[in-house]
């Protein structure tokens, strides 16, 4: 009960006039960044991170999530209409939605795709309202073992769940948490792996790292790809949004297994891209309609879509509750809150109340204005799309030099932007996962604190991490979420050995 | 296919070979860090070192594994062609210099050239389109980031001289 009412001094803040103007302009921001090459969720947020810098903390965090959430809907624009993912987790939705563009279907896609995010947003903001905070709560009573036991299980999820090679994973993070160990040691307060360098004092801020990677490595992969656009129209009118709403109702067990599998993905930190692909599949499986997926089916957009978006919001359930971030955008929402002074983690729930349920209730209505917004300029959207690539790039590699000097005004800081993007390119085209790296150096730190901490109660003995149950339950979750595959493979041998 | 064709280019896995090894030398780079910063433990409890040398000796672990797997797979797909990678460099080399000069030149000045460039030499835009862009993406990005969020950025001696 108690936590209606904080919902609804939430929905108070949120609604303040300027809180909205900054939710309306993170949404038609985040449309545009999830519509361009190069720029996605984010390093989009990243690059945008310094404007809020003067902002109060709840407005600065609205607009920043509301980037996120256009940023998750622009993607299924150039998927539909071009048959270019815009964001990763929008190649599933390319499947069904671009050959139904090309059957002239455009518009019922489009809104498809838009009502499912919609729905699945929804769902997740739901499922935060009401489990975050008793997380938070349960969470509260953590000590240093149980802390790194959490970072254990995420990181762990991401070696177990991704569909990259698990050493290639395990590699990628274990870079990232050497980067996020240079500089000052915050326990001994010395310095490491610097080798003399003043610019390497402070260590590597993951944001240049997110801004490089993502951005600068992603337009050199487009590069490499020579874009060429050649897309359909794009037009929905109130008829056709209408018509396709009358037949979404009877997808509806799509829709929340696709929920269901969202939340659980976007959770744990596989996030929105093998939910998207994962909750394909399985509709393909199971629809009666299975065999017509890939031709233009509805359903094939209705599935991907719906689970992205809800992986997408859910990520943000253990970045607010644990301070565990479930997904990259999420890891940078998380650092904005350190820049704003704010500690992320379970005493957000007791401390912050308004910055908490304020952000809480702008998820609900920043969605409801994005879908409004995307259904209405779709049109104006697709347009910036048919700018050609040689004025979009410069654009955004400019973009991407002010965001990363921003961060620190320092022009060291572009300079290791540029190298970061090479090192991503080179990675993504090897098969690295670039996720894991990027939450290993936000949460590196902390990780290291917690083991450290640990180990100094237990007098150096591991046993510290099994000493009760509640460590003990979640390590031993770790160790699942590490060697699952190895354990589904090993299940399908002993099924197929016994039958 | 011949490697003079023009569809040549560096095959994936020898690449891919170069790049473990670079991720292996990183690790070894770490550990060596680490180990000036002491491993060991102190008074204090573990060292600065102790937990970025294993970090270290994982990355030198799953690389040495990588790579196994990496010359193991009989797949000589290319990683890409030299007409790929050419265009890649294209972008590259001019940031390179982009942000090489910037602190010199300050940010706007080079975000002027570097889109002139861009436009102009890659895409072929008549100077009046090359014009327009090149200088307004700079006004805009005074306006947003000076004047109205107030988030100071890299200025030479050009705005100095216009009092900016």
């Amino acid at each position: 009960m108690e936590e209606l009412v904080n919902l609804f001094h939430g929905f108070a803040v949120a609604l303040q006039p300027f809180n909205i103007m900054v939710m309306i302009l993170g949404i038609v921001l985040g449309v545009i960044i999830g519509v361009l090459p190069g720029l996605g969720g984010a390093n989009g947020v990243a690059i945008l991170l310094p404007l809020t810098f003067s902002m109060p903390p709840t407005s600065a965090i609205i607009m920043l999530s509301c980037i996120y959430w256009g940023a998750l809907f622009g993607g299924a624009i150039t998927s539909i209409l071009f048959n270019i993912p815009g964001e990763p987790w929008s190649v599933a939705t390319t499947f069904d939605g671009y050959p139904m563009a090309q059957q002239g279907k455009a518009g019922e896609a489009l809104t498809a795709a838009f009502t499912s995010s919609f729905v699945g947003a929804l769902f997740a903001v739901v499922m935060i309202t009401l489990v975050a905070p008793l997380v938070a709560s349960f969470a509260l009573r953590f000590g240093p073992a149980e802390k790194f036991a959490v970072y254990f299980l995420a990181f762990c999820s991401f070696v177990g769940l991704s569909k990259e090679p698990p050493f290639k994973t395990i590699a990628a993070m274990m870079i990232g948490f050497a980067l996020a160990a240079v500089g000052l040691d915050s326990i001994t307060g010395q310095l490491r792996l610097t080798f003399g360098s003043t610019e390497l004092l402070n260590g590597f801020d993951f944001l240049i790292a997110v801004i490089g990677l993502f951005g600068i490595g992603e337009i050199l992969l487009t590069m490499e790809e020579g874009l060429a656009f050649r897309g359909g129209k794009a037009k929905i009118d109130l008829r056709v949004v209408v018509q396709t709403w009358k037949q979404m109702p009877q997808y509806w067990i799509t829709s929340l297994r696709s929920c269901l599998i969202g939340c659980w993905m976007g959770i744990t930190p596989a996030g929105a891209t093998p939910a998207s692909f994962m909750s394909y599949g399985i509709a393909k499986r199971v629809s009666k309609h299975g065999h017509n997926f890939g031709k233009g089916e509805v359903e094939g957009v209705i599935a991907p879509e719906t689970a992205a978006h809800a992986a997408g919001t859910a990520a943000l359930l253990p970045m607010l509750s644990l301070g565990v971030p479930g997904s990259p955008t999420a890891a940078v929402l998380l650092g904005g809150l350190l820049i704003w002074g704010l500690q992320p983690g379970p005493m957000l729930f007791v401390e912050q109340k308004e910055f908490v349920w304020g952000l809480i209730a702008s998820m609900y209505l920043g969605n409801l204005v994005g879908l409004i917004v995307v259904l209405t300029c779709v049109p104006v959207f697709a347009a910036i799309l048919r700018v050609p690539f040689s004025i979009i790039a410069p654009l955004i590699l400019v973009l991407c030099a002010i965001g990363a000097y921003s961060v620190h005004s320092s022009t060291f800081d572009v300079v290791m932007m540029l190298v970061f993007g090479v090192v991503g390119y080179l990675l993504k085209k090897c098969n690295y996962p670039l996720a894991p790296l990027v939450l290993a150096i936000v949460l590196g730190d902390k990780a290291e604190e917690a083991f450290r901490q640990s180990l100094l109660g237990s007098q150096g003995s591991l046993g510290v991490f099994f000493s009760n149950t509640l460590v003990g339950t979640i390590m031993v979750l770790g160790l699942v979420a590490l060697f699952w595959s190895l354990i589904q493979q090993g299940y399908t041998r002993l099924r197929t050995a016994v039958a | 296919m011949t490697t003079n064709s023009p569809d040549a280019g560096p095959t994936h896995k020898a690449v891919e070979a170069g790049v473990t090894l670079l991720i292996a030398l990183f690790g070894a780079i770490v550990i060596y860090g680490s180990v000036k910063a002491g491993i060991n433990w102190g008074a204090e409890g573990p060292r600065a070192g102790f937990f970025p040398f294993y970090v270290g000796i994982f990355i030198i672990a799953s690389s040495a594994i990588n790579l196994w797997n990496g010359l193991r797979d009989g797949d000589d797909a290319l990683f890409a062609e030299w007409g790929q990678l050419r265009q890649v460099m294209s972008v590259v080399l001019p940031t390179a210099i982009y942000v090489g000069v910037m602190p010199f030149t300050g940010l706007y000045l080079a975000s002027i050239i570097f889109i002139g460039w861009f436009m102009r030499w890659l895409g072929k835009y008549s100077w009046l389109v090359v014009t327009a862009v090149a200088l307004g993406m700079p006004i805009v990005t005074y306006l947003i980031f000076e004047r109205w969020f107030l988030v100071p950025l890299p200025k030479g001696p050009i705005e100095e001289w216009l009092g900016l």
